[in-house]
């Protein structure tokens, strides 16, 4: 028997778009016509040299920071042209992944996760309560037990996987991921990669993974983008890209 | 040359700052009557921040008390004038030294505080975290701040007086014997209305420059741990050299005012 998702051509849908995206701090042009697309269901992992632009193109993403020029489309709405209340439901369909984790620090893991909540409880049904949210959230992440634990008393792989459990609260569509294993040992940055793959099995989200560690991006991406000198100067899957003769994309992929 | 053209650039830096701080505080106004108001956060901000530096105002005005009175006793003597001890310094402390030293010592305490713990949210992106997550960070943090200072500052300067009072009180009492019905009955014969509401009301001001002092420097903190260090430190100088500015302000006001 035929599995049906191999006999129809596969559906593409694109979640996620930027078009020319022009972005520079006074004479510093960090981004220079960017383009790139996410479709639904995929992992994209952005690759790029440190001070690249990562950080500062996925923030245009969700408008923290207001890009000079070029089209954001987010599930099919131009985010540079919704008023504040629109932008904030949009908001909670994206889940943010900090490169530094940014967990509040004068609050406990269980207030951490509840602040995405204040806002927006209206996506749960009335019976729903915010405890077990927040368990079944830290559960996903295996850290049930640190519910009532101060950030300052977790490790860094610790703190990052509640970090992506205050992502994943609200069920987000879309995950943005900045950097999720910088910073960590490379077992402990397996369990994260690990948990990512599990996670977009189990709510099939789309991704967008920003990294510069390769063998992360070996694992998970089905796609990659290169981020070099501002723009997308490379596209394609892992083995493509890592094969590519080019100096400058070579260069991400020798170790 | 070079001293004048430094001292050109300082007063170049400090406008700019003063045209900054005016925008910040429109948007606090604005944002104050927007839509949801944070009370459980504010009622936090004004525990914490009483809870911090009740010991220090208290410490500081009851030592300025003693001081005070201390020092001018010998003098007061000398005039056969012992007895005015209790009305000059209720109205030396209450209409000046009182509002001044308290504000001073929590912009040290609150603001450098506050500059400090809005820099690192910023650093570290848990300002951007909460405005990904749909809670307007300057609501959340800075209105609840900023109105925490301004209805804490003015509670504080009545404890620090009060405690300030005590102590002139003590000296008076050992040294003089002096009864405490008597000396708070002099206290509060001499000081009038036109003593107390412009100290009031100064003081409101003084809670209001400490915490969008604090706000401002941290909100818009520099990147790293420098710049959280940095973001601290200016909190503490602009707001006492504001606190000065406001002082002359209102003296030079009440002033005015007594003369109509
Ligand atoms: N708020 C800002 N103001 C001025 N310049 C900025 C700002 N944010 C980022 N930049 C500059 O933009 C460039 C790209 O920064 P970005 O943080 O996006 O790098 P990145 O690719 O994420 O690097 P990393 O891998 O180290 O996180 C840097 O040169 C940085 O100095
Ligand atoms: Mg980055």
């Amino acid at each position: 028997m035929i599995e049906k998702s191999n006999i129809l051509p596969q559906e593409k849908e694109i979640v996620l778009e930027i078009k020319n995206l022009n972005k520079s701090f006074a004479d510093n042009h960090v981004l220079k016509n960017f383009n790139m697309k996410l479709y639904k269901g995929e992992n994209l992992v952005i690759m790029g040299k440190s001070g690249s632009g990562k950080s500062v193109m996925i923030k245009c993403l969700v408008g923290l920071i207001q890009a000079d020029s070029g089209i954001i489309s987010v599930m099919h709405k131009d985010i540079t042209t919704l008023n504040q209340t629109a932008l904030d439901i949009l908001r909670s369909d994206i889940g943010f992944l900090f490169q530094g984790s940014a967990l509040y620090d004068s609050m406990t893991v269980r207030e951490n996760l509840e602040f995405p909540l204040r806002r927006h409880s209206s996506r749960f049904e009335k019976n729903m309560d915010t405890n077990t949210l927040v368990m079944e959230a830290l559960e996903n992440v295996g850290l049930a037990h640190a519910v009532d634990l101060m950030p300052a008393e977790l490790s860094g792989g610790m703190q990052r996987r509640v970090a992506l459990a205050r992502t994943l609260i609200l069920q987000p569509k879309i995950i943005l991921y900045d950097e999720p294993t910088s910073g960590l040992d490379p077992i402990t940055a397996k369990e994260i990669i690990i948990l990512m793959q599990d996670i977009q099995k189990k709510y099939n989200t789309s991704s967008l993974i920003i990294t510069h560690d390769v063998d992360c991006a070996r694992a998970i991406s089905d796609r990659m983008v290169l981020l070099i000198d501002g723009t997308n100067y490379a596209e394609g899957t892992y083995d493509t890209l890592s094969a590519s003769t080019d100096p400058k994309v070579k260069a991400f992929f020798k170790h | 040359m070079s001293g004048i053209s430094n001292i050109k650039s300082h007063i170049q830096t400090f406008l700019k700052e003063i045209g900054e701080l005016s925008y910040f505080t429109a948007r606090f106004f604005k944002e104050t009557f927007r839509k949801p108001f944070e009370f459980k956060e504010f009622l936090r901000q004004c525990y914490s921040m009483g809870n911090r530096s009740l010991v220090l105002v208290g410490i500081t005005g009851f030592i300025i008390g003693l001081v005070l009175t201390l020092q001018t006793r010998p003098t007061l003597m000398e005039f056969g004038a012992v007895s005015w001890m209790p009305s000059m310094v209720g109205i030396s402390l209450i209409r000046e030294i009182g509002p001044m030293i308290t504000a001073l010592v929590c912009a040290g305490r609150i603001g450098s505080g506050i500059g400090a713990e809005l820099g690192s949210m910023r650093v570290t992106e848990q300002i951007d975290a909460m405005e990904v997550s749909g809670t307007n960070p300057f609501k959340y943090l800075v209105v609840t701040r900023v109105l925490a200072t301004t209805f804490m500052i003015p509670l504080l300067v009545i404890i620090g007086d009060a405690i300030g009072l005590y102590g002139s009180y003590l000296v008076e009492h050992l040294k003089g014997d002096v009864s405490f019905q008597l000396y708070f009955n002099q206290v509060f014969e001499s000081l009038e209305f036109g003593d107390i509401i412009p100290a009031t009301i100064k003081s409101f001001f003084f809670g209001l420059a400490i915490g969008l002092v604090g706000c401002f420097k941290g909100y818009y903190c520099g990147k790293g741990t420098a710049g959280v260090g940095r973001a601290a430190n200016s909190a503490v100088v602009f707001t006492s050299l504001l606190l000065f500015i406001i002082d002359f302000i209102a003296v030079f006001a009440a002033d005015i005012f007594y003369d109509l």
